[in-house]
């Protein structure tokens, strides 16, 4: 039943603000995402907040709760005490427009400078012939949603806004991880991919294997086995000592 | 103020404005790509069944005249024809290419793209992945759109030279030049800065109404932003009585209320029972489809692996039947204990098959419900999913009455008639938007001078009101005022009396409306972004509630408690609503639909076309029969 929850949300805008606190009603089987909604409805009208499908599969409401990356659609209030105070923050390692809003622009300039997928110049639409074993690797990694969690929560960026011009995050590795494996694209993606989008800076600690939404498996199925390609080019050591540290499934 | 240039510019960013700006790329246009939320997120990644297209791969007898059929039929014979005609032809083309740009469907043992099967389609038509096709679907036109941008990058040294993407930009007026589109006017979501576009080609593409209900699948964005835009411009709408509730929504827990379950989890075996444990979809199967459906369950079964000598168990039936179906059974107080069905796929196939095949749906449960659909069934209730009617364009191109005005996908009306089958609406984006922009782009190509740039004061003055009022109404409590009475009283089933309601409260919601305020500044605004929205909700609303009470017959997307019966008098017109451009109300009149070809109507038998069409209908059709 309903019950007065405690949140304490981040708001300002223009490089400046500061937590604030709020009490507000909590019903049975809403998620944080609800709450946030009833605080613009009946508190805080212009409270700026991203979001779109509520279901998980649009990736908006990427936050910080508790300090710990979540999509807000997705978190259920039944995961907290009644008695526990709330907080929500937005996204660290994006500098912040309004509230928990973003700029995320980083991410989509990264996505741009990832070459696009490349075909065989003869094989015309609807003569693809592809088993699905072979897709299936590629379609893991297809399955983002482009919360942006996992570029959020990786260290190499996290603290490190230096970094950024040389990192493309996970999200963009993997999807270079994505081309490489693709039955029919053509480009070698080996060198870049260590040289220009920064693959050597990941250190494998999976942080952003774990704040998945989608539970796909970055470090295992996309980051190692792309610094495993490389590897053939160029001696890593962390990937040495990756194979011998974590157990692998399915790579 | 922010001035843009654009040869075209497309307003919405989902799979049928995206496939549009893509086109009209193709053709040499400078292209803005206008998108309500962040670039990928629109409301196609929801999309989670499939896209329906004629390939054959899995059942070779398919091709686009059973697809064209299965369409006709699914929209009760009201569908535009030629819309239906070239979105059979096209949608395989427009799958294949999809692949070509990088897009990974699940796979047939050969190697092709695998079909599933749908309500409605007569064969596995529909290309997927697992349950998140939308998702796919929308990743692969915006990495198509990142890739000429590389392209234009490395040509003209700025890969925004030829398109570019306007994210978290709403449009709130179309601007003219006599007759003739000459740009559009809206603002930045981030800053609340106003911009303009010079442009003498507007593609609208903007989705659906949604957000005019309490119980809804669609997202936030679907506030009828297009349609609105389109009436305030001049242009007209049709069908808008016609909303589709997707038979199965969540039910619980109440904030999730509405979310959508995929119908592939009917497609691949699940079924429906009620509180007694029947699989109620048997009594529910209307005459026009006696000779189609499974008359037992043993029938219904083997279909799943024998489909040439069984018929297809009723939970496949178009969504429009099932919808009223489950509605008709919690009724009667056969529903389950938290209000809706039990559609169970646990006691049908292996858990590992299920995670395998509808993953997705695994998650959303398991996460949102906590319920394991491996282990029990789900409880599903009908929710508005997706309108039929919008801007009435001309078929091949996608041109509306206004000249330099486009529109493709939900935001559009006809292609899909009173009813839209599932997996027809991936395929409808995809051909349609490319239509739009060839459309577009012709267009631009005909004019001998760009027109003139047009005055904004008024929609300046329009669109920063809410901001300017102190103490005004609270735009969330209109807001949520009009969703329940939209849900209460135009909801799946309508009474004339209802309607009439619904409407003198619309009255009143539209003059509250105009005293909503907004507090805080003009940066990332919530409060203001839905006051201004509100204008469109309502807009779109008196549309569906007026077109609602004049139509006085039920069929597909519109049943009428007072007129139960589907009438083929009804069926050859169209209702077509206009707007003055102030907003302040809506007209409707009807209009005669053009029959159909004659060697599109003599792919039917006559005895199903006895079920729709006036005797002298039948009577051109004899003609045209004997004629070929």
């Amino acid at each position: 039943m309903g019950y007065k929850a405690k949140f304490r949300v981040w708001r300002g805008e223009g490089g400046e603000g500061q937590l604030e606190d709020f009490t507000v009603e909590v019903n049975e089987g809403e998620v944080v995402l609800d709450v946030i909604h009833r605080l613009q409805a009946t508190q805080a009208p212009d409270l700026a907040v991203r979001w779109n499908c509520k279901a998980g599969k649009c990736g908006s409401c990427s936050m910080e709760i508790n300090g710990k990356p979540r999509l807000g659609c997705m978190t259920r209030m039944s995961t907290f005490e009644e008695s526990e105070t709330i907080t929500v923050t937005p996204m660290r390692t994006f500098p912040v427009i309004k509230d928990l809003v973003c700029d995320v622009s980083f991410n989509y300039q990264k996505a741009r400078e990832i070459p696009s997928f490349t075909p065989p110049k003869d094989v015309k639409p609807g003569e693809y012939r592809m088993q699905q074993i072979d897709v299936e690797r590629s379609q893991e990694f297809r399955k983002c949603i482009e919360c942006f969690m996992c570029n959020n929560v990786c260290h190499v960026i996290r603290d490190h806004d230096e970094n950024k011009p040389a990192f493309a995050g996970p999200r963009f590795l993997m999807r270079i991880a994505e081309l490489d494996m693709h039955p029919y694209d053509e480009v070698d993606r080996k060198d870049a991919a260590q040289e220009e989008h920064g693959l050597g800076y990941c250190n494998i600690t999976k942080c952003c294997t774990e704040v998945c939404p989608e539970h796909i498996k970055i470090t295992d199925n996309a980051l190692i086995p792309m610094k495993e390609r490389v590897v053939d080019r160029k001696y890593d050591p962390l990937v040495w000592l990756g194979s011998k540290i974590f157990k692998r499934s399915g790579v | 103020m922010e001035r843009h240039e654009y040869d075209v510019v497309v307003i919405g960013a989902g799979g049928a404005g995206l496939r549009a700006a893509i086109e009209a790329r193709q053709q040499g246009k400078r292209t803005a790509i206008i998108c309500k939320s962040l670039f990928g997120k629109a409301h196609t990644v929801m999309a989670e069944g499939g896209a329906a297209a004629a390939m054959g791969n899995v059942n070779p007898d398919d091709n686009w005249m059973v697809h064209f059929r299965d369409t006709m039929r699914g929209g009760k014979f009201l569908n535009n024809w030629r819309m239906a005609e070239l979105h059979a032809k096209e949608a395989p083309d427009r799958v294949w290419e999809l692949e070509a740009w990088g897009a990974l469907f699940d796979r047939t043992k050969d190697g092709k793209i695998s079909q599933r099967n749908f309500g409605g389609h007569e064969y596995p038509r529909l290309a997927h992945v697992g349950d998140r096709t939308g998702l796919e679907l929308i990743r692969t036109l915006q990495q198509r759109v990142v890739a000429l941008q590389q392209e234009d990058e490395r040509e003209h040294g700025d890969p925004e030279a030829f398109i570019k993407v306007f994210a978290e930009c709403t449009i709130t007026r179309l601007l003219k030049d006599g007759d003739a589109i000459a740009g559009a006017f809206g603002y930045w979501r981030e800053t609340g800065d106003f911009l303009v576009f010079d442009a003498p080609a507007v593609v609208l593409a903007t989705g659906g109404i949604g957000k005019s209900y309490v119980v809804t699948s669609n997202s936030w964005e679907y506030t009828g932003d297009g349609h609105a835009l389109a009436l305030l411009a001049g242009a007209k709408l049709i069908n808008m009585e016609f909303i589709q509730f997707h038979p199965t929504g969540m039910v619980w827990p109440p904030s999730v209320r509405g979310i959508l379950v995929t119908e592939s989890v009917r497609g691949d075996g699940g079924v429906l029972r009620n509180s007694e444990g029947r699989r109620f979809m048997f009594d529910y199967v209307p005459d026009v489809f006696k000779d189609k459906y499974a008359t037992t369950e043993e029938e219904g079964d083997r279909w799943y692996t024998d489909q040439a000598n069984n018929r297809r168990p009723p939970e496949l039936l178009p969504r429009d039947e099932v919808a009223r179906a489950i509605n008709a059974e919690v009724k009667a107080g056969r529903g389950s204990p938290q209000g809706g069905v039990f559609l169970d796929v646990s006691s049908r196939l292996p858990a590992a098959e299920i995670i395998r095949r509808l993953p997705s749906m695994h998650h959303q449960f398991k996460e949102l419900a906590d319920v394991d659909i491996t282990q029990e069934p789900m409880q599903v209730g009908p929710t508005c999913h997706y309108i039929m009617g919008g801007v009435e364009v001309d078929a091949d191109s996608g041109a509306a009455s206004v000249p330099g005005l486009f529109a493709a996908g939900e935001v559009s009306g006809g292609m899909h008639g009173s009813n839209r089958l599932g997996g027809n609406s991936l395929s409808d984006l995809l051909v349609f938007g490319r239509r739009a922009g060839l459309g577009a782009a012709a267009y631009v190509d005909g004019l001998s001078a760009r027109p003139a740039t047009a005055d904004v004061d008024d929609a300046m003055s329009e669109a920063v009101a809410p901001l300017e009022r102190t103490g005004g109404e609270n735009p969330y409590e209109v807001h949520h005022e009009l969703q329940r009475t939209m849900n209460d009283l135009v909801g799946i089933i309508r009474k004339a009396g209802e309607i009439t309601e619904a409407l003198q409260v619309v009255e009143k919601l539209k003059e509250r409306s105009k005293n909503t305020g907004s507090s805080g500044s003009r940066v990332y605004n919530p409060g203001w972004h839905l006051a201004i929205d509100l204008r469109n909700m309502l807009l779109v609303s008196e549309c569906v509630a007026r077109a609602a009470l004049l139509r006085e017959e039920s069929r597909g997307g519109h049943t009428r408690d007072d007129h139960p019966g589907m009438s083929p008098e009804w069926r050859q017109k169209l209702l077509v609503c206009s707007a003055a451009s102030d907003a302040s109300g809506v007209t409707v009149e009807e209009k005669v639909q053009p029959s159909m070809r004659g060697d599109l109507i003599s792919l039917f038998e006559r005895s199903e076309l006895e079920k729709y069409l006036t005797g002298d209908e039948l009577a051109e059709y004899d003609a045209a029969v004997k004629e070929s």
